[in-house]
């Protein structure tokens, strides 16, 4: 076990999201924010908490999407789905996904199906706390990033939200 | 996460957790169903056939709906100028199916137990969608999340079953689901129509005078006179049926209490329902039709997943 992000950088880090969103999002009407169930939801929750308190007065879009019915593995295992909840309409604006690992890549796969019955975004991307890089499976790569770490695949990784630590199993 | 069982054959055979595990997915569906594309693509991969040897609106187009909307291949066949006209047998006509590579089966037939006889012959899964006078357990999950919805849960609430007992396998079906879910269950009606033992075999309450059993309920599940399944008369006529039996707006307004009005339909109306009831505010009808796409839905997903033949 390896601990990636302490406490305090999680927080930094978490920080540090929200503040690149904000730099290079500069007109929030025209940007949604969602996050995926049900992990991704954690690290959402948090990166609106501080761009809600950095713009208080401006209206943030929020919106969580679970991705269960999207998903390319449901003949190996069925999943729980979970909430998905967008009340805003994400046609013509620019979506940021938000996720807590990125490590295949098919689970965006699957959130850009599901995201595609909802409207045309004008533009999607892709925010992660952490970037498992070298195990993607598809041509998907994060905009916004917290840590990119090197992984082998037998290894794994966990948000510890209890202990705000990332940990490498 | 997984049903316990791979067919739905009935309520009978489910644990209350696969019931919660298709009441919750059911919810999430009625959400896919609010969107602009009402559509996703988790059953691509299945073809599903709707065999119908017994009359269907609701649940037929109810079905053929869910399976679109999750994306499934469908074929539609009703006995009715088919081959089974010609007296080829159920297991005959499903292998014949089936070898055109079908990987679910719905089905309806007026012979209790054909879901069963089929489910111990062929590989495929098998969802009951009305078997005879026994289960139609797709009915009963529909009820319960209507319910639900409108009272937030099962547990506690006291619901009556008003009508046809002895004929009605949404009955039989909708008395093991909230018996499961910790529901109270009454059946009330002429005492033709109510099975002699069913208090005991059942855990249900009679009563005999549907004034009291609105009075004791939060739910009156109102199910329809099966004319076609009586053959013998078991109340004098229909009028009379109506006067004792049919639920009225004036009786509703006698009670000291609000309560929700369901019927599987359809309704014979001006005989167990008025029309102003049918139509009016208690009546939750429509929005039980609304969530039967959505509950079929989880069935046919949560059911697919459990098919072994998939690789």
């Amino acid at each position: 076990m390896k601990i990636i992000l302490d406490k305090q950088q999680l927080q930094l880090t978490l920080q540090r999201l929200s503040h690149q969103l904000l730099e290079n999002e500069p007109d929030l009407n025209q940007t949604v924010f969602i996050g995926l169930q049900p992990r991704g939801v954690k690290v959402s929750d948090k990166i609106i908490e501080t761009i809600r308190q950095l713009n208080p007065e401006d209206k943030v879009q929020y919106g969580v999407l679970d991705i269960t019915f999207y998903r390319d593995d449901i003949r190996n295992e069925l999943h729980v789905a979970n909430k998905t909840d967008i009340t805003f309409s994400i046609e013509g604006k620019k979506v940021v996904l938000i996720d807590d690992v990125l490590y295949t890549g098919r689970t965006i796969r699957a959130a850009l199906d599901a995201l595609q019955d909802f409207g045309r975004p004008q533009k999607v991307e892709l925010c992660v706390l952490v970037d498992r890089r070298f195990n993607r499976e598809l041509p998907i790569q994060p905009d916004y990033c917290g840590k990119a770490i090197d992984t082998i695949t037998s290894q794994k990784v966990k948000v510890e939200w209890e202990r705000e630590e990332v940990v490498l199993y | 996460m997984q049903l316990s069982t791979k067919h739905l054959l009935g309520i009978k055979d489910l644990t209350p957790q696969d019931i919660s595990t298709i009441l919750s997915t059911a919810t999430e569906f009625k959400g896919v169903l609010q969107r602009q594309i009402k559509k996703v693509p988790s059953l691509r991969d299945i073809t599903i056939v709707n065999l119908f040897y017994e009359n269907s609106t609701r649940t037929r187009i109810s079905f053929e709906l869910a399976e679109k909307r999750l994306s499934a291949d469908t074929i539609n066949f009703t006995a009715s100028g088919s081959s089974a006209a010609k007296g080829e047998t159920l297991l005959d006509t499903v292998n014949n199916i089936l070898s055109m590579k079908v990987d679910m089966v719905v089905m309806r037939h007026s012979a209790s137990g054909a879901p069963h006889f089929l489910a111990k012959h062929i590989p495929a899964a098998i969802v009951n969608a009305g078997d005879g006078i026994n289960e139609h357990p797709t009915q009963a999950l529909l009820d319960a999340f209507s319910i639900k919805e409108s009272l937030g849960t099962l547990e506690g609430k006291k619901v009556v079953l008003i009508g046809d007992i002895m004929h009605s396998r949404v009955a039989l079906s909708n008395i093991y689901l909230l018996n499961k879910m910790g529901a109270e269950v009454m059946v009330a009606g002429p005492p033709t129509l109510i099975p002699k033992y069913i208090a005991e075999a059942l855990n249900v309450k009679v009563e005999y005078n549907l004034k009291k059993a609105l009075q004791w309920c939060d739910v009156a599940n109102v199910l329809r006179i099966q004319l076609e399944r009586q053959n013998q008369v078991l109340f004098s006529s229909l009028r009379e049926y109506n006067l004792a039996y049919g639920v009225s707006k004036k009786l509703l307004d006698s009670l000291n209490k609000e309560i929700v009005v369901m019927h599987p339909g359809p309704i014979n109306r001006g005989v167990e329902l008025d029309s102003d009831v049918a139509d009016g505010t208690h009546s939750i009808i429509l929005q039980q039709v609304e969530n039967g796409v959505a509950v079929r839905m989880a069935v046919l997903y949560l059911l697919s997943g459990a098919k072994p033949t998939a690789n």
